[in-house]
């Protein structure tokens, strides 16, 4: 029992970690295939092919003086940007990103809550808590571009998240299950919900405010949106918020529609089942990168009205149609 | 008769259009990824200027030594960013500088105010100040910016920079 109690303890700490240093290399990712993309090079002088660049502008970042508005609200603007990474940190824990390992006499779960009966509620939950993080940002800094930006994102993500929980609900009714564990069994839903896949992708993009639906951050309008008056430190925690979101939703679609980590010799060594997930994973952040090289962004009220006039009503169709198939099917 | 937009009458063929541009862009930018960099690594590798690039002035010299500068100011004259200033002296027998009567006594140009249009060039009747490959002029004071003659002179006539392609006919 203890010995439970420590294996889990020693995850909580591993998995954020993990996650953090996944923000670093996705940082420099993105900088040197957006730079492949454009022909140029990218971030090459500090270390080895530019990878002790995201170590440098942490440095910066750490180092650069620690503003607070005279207009801001200073306790909200404080806890703001905690609650945008925490909530992003707090989604990874019902994903599964490995089997059930055998060391040292012991099995371990690769999965921090993976097996809680409402794994997917839970999960919808603290990716609505993310939004409080960027609408107190922006509110609270007393500027009124961050408020613009804030009240944008809130709009956008509210209007995104529906037809994201939509699209996740018919994978649920078609599966009958609220288990991340046990969903990461199904295989083939990314074809057999081939719209529900869509939508998830088009929604997991809008939802962590990333190109084309960075709005938010529109720079041509509204400076940098909610975190136009943070800097330093808290300024940091927005940016890995932004990129644990990325990974973390990620990790959701890959669990959800690609089987998670299974793949071939899973069975033999389990870890491998660990290398799948994060490749599968690193599939999604590519494309992350590779849409933000490749399309222009939208512009606001086309965005909402693709939030609701064209996702929602195809989510719930959607939805109607695989309640439909399920109860037919007996 | 139906609304155009976007060039199509039919929402189905305006979505699926959409849905075709889309994936041409994201087709592009992946073949993109396979392009060699057009990116030089400065100060390492160091971009190589065409023959008729026009970088920093030079006033050259002739075989025997003498400067082909005979202080005639066209080139001051002719620069439209008024940022040459020549100032002539005459030529002595003890203290021959050019072949002419005169030679430039003073000869300052203001590379800030310098437009490298090679106007200088070509209205310099001897071929005396000719523009050479050299761009790399950062500096790291204002005063520095202004060259002059000594550091615009060459010291050799065989230092001479090559006369671009259109004066050499």
């Amino acid at each position: 029992m203890l010995i439970n109690i420590l294996i889990l303890l020693v995850k909580i700490i591993l998995v954020p970690v993990g996650l953090l240093s996944g923000f670093a290399i996705m940082t420099w990712f993105e900088r040197r295939l957006i730079a492949t993309i454009q022909v140029r090079i990218g971030p090459n002088r500090c270390g080895p092919f530019g990878l002790f660049q995201p170590a440098a502008d942490g440095l910066k970042l750490a180092m650069k003086e620690d503003l607070t508005p005279a207009n801001a609200d200073k306790a909200v603007f404080v806890i703001a940007p905690m609650i945008s990474l925490i909530a992003a940190l707090l989604a990874f824990a019902i994903i599964p990103f490995g089997p059930d390992i055998q060391a040292f006499g012991y099995t371990i779960p690769l999965h921090i809550g993976a097996d809680v009966p409402i794994g997917f509620l839970f999960l919808l939950c603290v990716a609505s808590l993310g939004i409080y993080g960027i609408v107190l940002a922006g509110w609270s800094s007393g500027s009124k571009y961050s408020m613009l930006g804030g009240i944008r994102s809130s709009a956008q993500m509210i209007s995104y998240e529906l037809s994201m929980g939509l699209a996740l609900v018919s994978v649920l009714i078609y599966t009958g299950t609220l288990r991340p564990d046990e969903i990461v069994g199904f295989s083939g839903l990314w074809w057999k919900q081939f719209p529900a896949f869509v939508i998830f992708l088009i929604c997991m993009v809008a939802e962590t405010n990333r190109a084309p639906f960075d709005l938010v951050e529109a720079e041509q309008e509204l400076v940098a949106g909610f975190h136009t008056e943070y800097s330093s430190f808290k300024f940091a925690l927005f940016y890995m918020g932004e990129y644990v979101n990325m990974i973390t939703f990620s990790a959701l679609a890959v669990t959800v529609f690609l089987g998670g980590w299974h793949g071939p010799l899973v069975d033999k060594i389990p870890i491998i089942g660990l290398v799948w997930f994060l490749l599968k994973t690193a599939v999604f952040m590519f494309v992350y990168v590779w849409i933000r090289a490749s399309w222009p962004r939208l512009r606001y009220d086309r965005l909402m009205k693709l939030g609701w006039k064209v996702l929602l009503p195809t989510a719930l169709c959607w939805v109607a149609m695989t309640a439909v198939w399920v109860v037919f099917r007996g | 008769m139906a609304k155009v937009v976007g060039g199509t009458k039919l929402p189905l063929r305006k979505t699926w259009n959409t849905v075709f541009s889309f994936t041409v862009g994201l087709l592009t930018t992946f073949k993109h990824i396979f392009r060699p960099n057009v990116t030089i690594s400065y100060p390492e590798e160091k971009w190589v200027p065409y023959p008729r690039f026009r970088g920093l002035h030079q006033l050259r010299r002739y075989a025997d030594g003498l400067e082909m500068c005979i202080g005639c100011s066209l080139c001051e004259a002719a620069c439209p960013s008024d940022c040459i200033y020549v100032e002539p002296a005459e030529n002595t027998d003890e203290d021959r500088r050019s072949p002419g009567e005169r030679y430039a006594k003073v000869y300052d140009i203001n590379m800030l105010r310098c437009i490298f249009c090679g106007y200088c060039v070509e209205a310099c009747p001897t071929t005396a100040i000719v523009m050479t490959g050299n761009y790399e002029l950062a500096d790291y004071d204002r005063k520095d910016f202004i060259y002059h003659k000594d550091r615009l002179l060459v010291d050799k006539p065989e230092d001479n920079a090559p006369l671009s392609p259109l004066e050499a006919v």
